[in-house]
């Protein structure tokens, strides 16, 4: 406070000067140079982001959209070799169609998975029970674990004869796979793994059912709608947005697995058969074990390209199913 | 369907309503256990023998407790030194998270300044980035920088900003009201003053959550110092529990010792300040894929 105050005295002080002016005028000069001063304060305290986005994020794209018709191998020079790197890609690398495979495999599954999963244990969170608390924290527990401590957890999870997993699956006189060694396992192994965490965005859903007024279901009792009719007519609608979301970035994200992958495979390998080499675990070896910057560059794009067009649609596809509140007459 | 008659006492609304909330109780029991086991396993194993481990079928309580499993583990390599390098990464970008974010997010929220709409914008779409899209040229920029086997790479882009803390916090800051700030104006504080005398003691909340975050991040970070950092004394915990891969065959009893301490302090921080995991992720959801 004591600075604020020496500022009041520093405006009084310059106030006599301004008072010599026209009135009209320094009326004008003093409105504009609040602006002025305003615009200013506004670029300088945005100033570390506009840093951060040019120099990581747009410098970087167009960087990389430069390199990627080059053969650039950061100790080379860079070669103009036109839309070669983007003709390997399709022509020429075999491992490149699998890793784009596993990956939208793992997509597919994991975003439909993630969410009905999200919704589903909201849903169950919702109810006014004994003990809620303590579930909600437990559910959530696992989101905020991650690194390389919860691979290694899961591998040993997932051994095949002294893992818990199949451990488990053996009492109900299930015949457990081999999961990790098995290329027909490993991705669902992933995905098992993934459903342990999926109470992170349970969260979200469930702040928004708990916005939900009660009114809405106590009306809907009264005319006798079933629990799932009140979820499909009332809560669905209700969380639509929210789901929306959750897809765009749940995609972007699945998009962009790498340290499962790398870390719970023989150095980043791709694991058996390749069934788990994913797109930048792929581009990650291009580029940080043989140094293959130009390709690296071109699948940086490529995946870029994906991402965007999936977004795209997804919001053009949004537009139908997404129910938005004063938007429908309320 | 309601009927008309009276009812029974198993077709009354409270009846139904306590048939449901037992089901629903019992799922989530059985849904908690679920969660629960796979760390009960990790603690169950970081005790056992190497014997016991390898034992068919496996034993869920340990026979015996072998507690230096885990000094024996510690000493497999430096894990003080990296323990403690892990710890100033996530000190020191938390701070610059907080302090820079926060700055940011008081220009986009309370400043009116041109362009500030159309900026903002932007600020959003670069959520929908990829962040591997840009990780090639980073390290090329960062290795022209020569900064490879430093921590700047680490952490000078904490102090630039994060779309994603920006966003969170300038929600948060719009619910605070103008008429604090057109108060201060008045008094002549400039808007330094304002975000550091008003601003950060009202977002006390929403600090927090970005603080546990970017902790929470740094701590679990692998990409970065995989990427970055060559010299064995400058490893973080996460890469240093990679080494075990390669350099101890698989002994498991280590391996899980080591991945209980290093997940501790993330756990502990989880439920000391659940409540504002809880909130911050009301946002953050879905960002961390």
């Amino acid at each position: 406070m004591k600075s604020s105050e020496s500022t009041l005295v520093h405006e009084e002080a310059g106030s006599p000067v301004t008072r010599e002016r026209k009135t009209v005028e320094s009326a004008r000069t003093k409105g504009l140079s609040r602006k002025a001063k305003d615009n200013l304060a506004g670029y300088l305290f945005i100033s570390p982001w506009i840093i951060g986005f040019l120099g990581l994020t747009l410098g970087p794209l167009l960087f990389s959209l430069a390199a990627s018709f080059t053969d650039y191998n950061i100790t080379s020079k860079m070669n103009f070799i036109g839309l070669e790197n983007y003709k390997r890609m399709f022509t020429m690398d075999d491992l490149f169609r699998t890793s784009l495979f596993n990956t939208i495999y793992y997509v597919i599954f994991s975003v439909p998975l993630t969410t009905a999963g999200a919704i589903l244990l909201a849903v169950l969170l919702n109810h006014k029970i004994k003990g809620m608390k303590f579930f909600r924290t437990i559910y959530y527990l696992p989101a905020v674990l991650s690194g390389v401590a919860v691979y290694f957890l899961w591998m040993q999870l997932l051994s095949p004869s002294t893992g818990l997993v199949n451990t488990m699956l053996g009492w109900v006189g299930i015949d457990g796979p081999a999961w990790l060694f098995d290329p027909e396992w490993t991705k669902p192994a992933l995905l098992l793994m993934k459903m342990w965490s999926v109470g992170g965005g349970m969260l979200l859903y469930l702040a928004i059912m708990q916005g939900v007024s009660t009114q809405m279901y106590e009306a809907a009792d009264i005319e006798g709608a079933s629990p799932w009719q009140k979820f499909y007519h009332i809560t669905l609608p209700m969380i639509s947005p929210i789901i929306f979301f959750d897809v765009i970035t749940s995609t972007i994200g699945a998009f962009q697995i790498f340290q499962e992958a790398y870390v719970m495979t023989e150095n980043g390998s791709g694991g058996p058969g390749n069934s788990l080499l994913f797109y930048n675990l792929h581009m990650w070896n291009n580029a940080f074990e043989v140094f293959d910057m130009g390709y690296a560059s071109a699948m940086a794009w490529l995946l870029f390209i994906i991402v965007m067009i999936l977004t795209a649609v997804n919001m053009k596809l949004g537009k139908r199913w997404v129910h938005y509140e004063g938007g429908n007459g309320k | 369907m309601s009927s008309t008659t009276a009812p029974r006492f198993y077709e009354t609304k409270k009846f139904k309503k306590k048939v449901r909330h037992t089901f629903v109780t019992l799922l989530l029991l059985a849904g908690s256990t679920l969660i629960l086991m796979p760390l009960w396993w990790m603690i169950s194993t970081s005790l056992k023998s190497p014997a016991e481990i390898a034992q068919y079928p496996p034993t869920f309580f340990p026979k015996e407790f072998n507690f230096n499993n885990y000094i024996e583990a510690w000493q497999t390599a430096p894990f003080t030194r990296w323990a403690l390098n892990t710890l100033f990464l996530a000190v020191v970008g938390t701070i610059g998270s907080v302090l820079v974010n926060s700055l940011v997010a008081y220009a986009f929220a309370k400043i009116k300044f041109k362009g500030r709409n159309a900026l903002f914008v932007i600020v959003l779409s670069t959520m929908l980035i990829p962040g591997f899209v840009t990780m090639v040229p980073q390290y090329i920029l960062f290795s022209k920088l020569g900064w490879i086997d430093t921590y700047l790479p680490l952490l000078v882009p904490a102090f630039l900003g994060s779309a994603f803390f920006i966003f969170l916090l300038r929600q948060f800051m719009m619910g605070i009201p103008n008429e604090l700030i057109e108060a201060a104006v008045l008094d002549g504080a400039g808007h330094l003053q304002i975000w550091w005398n008003i601003m950060l003691p009202l977002t006390k909340p929403a600090l927090i959550t970005v603080a546990i975050f970017s902790f929470n991040g740094a701590w679990n970070d692998l990409l970065g110092p995989l990427l970055y950092i060559n010299d064995e004394s400058k490893y973080t915990l996460q890469i240093g529990l990679q080494t075990f891969k390669g350099t101890v065959q698989t002994q498991w009893h280590y391996l899980m010792a080591m991945s209980v301490t290093v997940l501790l302090p993330v756990i502990l921080l989880f439920f000391f300040f659940q409540k504002y995991f809880i909130e911050g992720s009301n946002i953050s959801s879905g960002t961390k894929g």
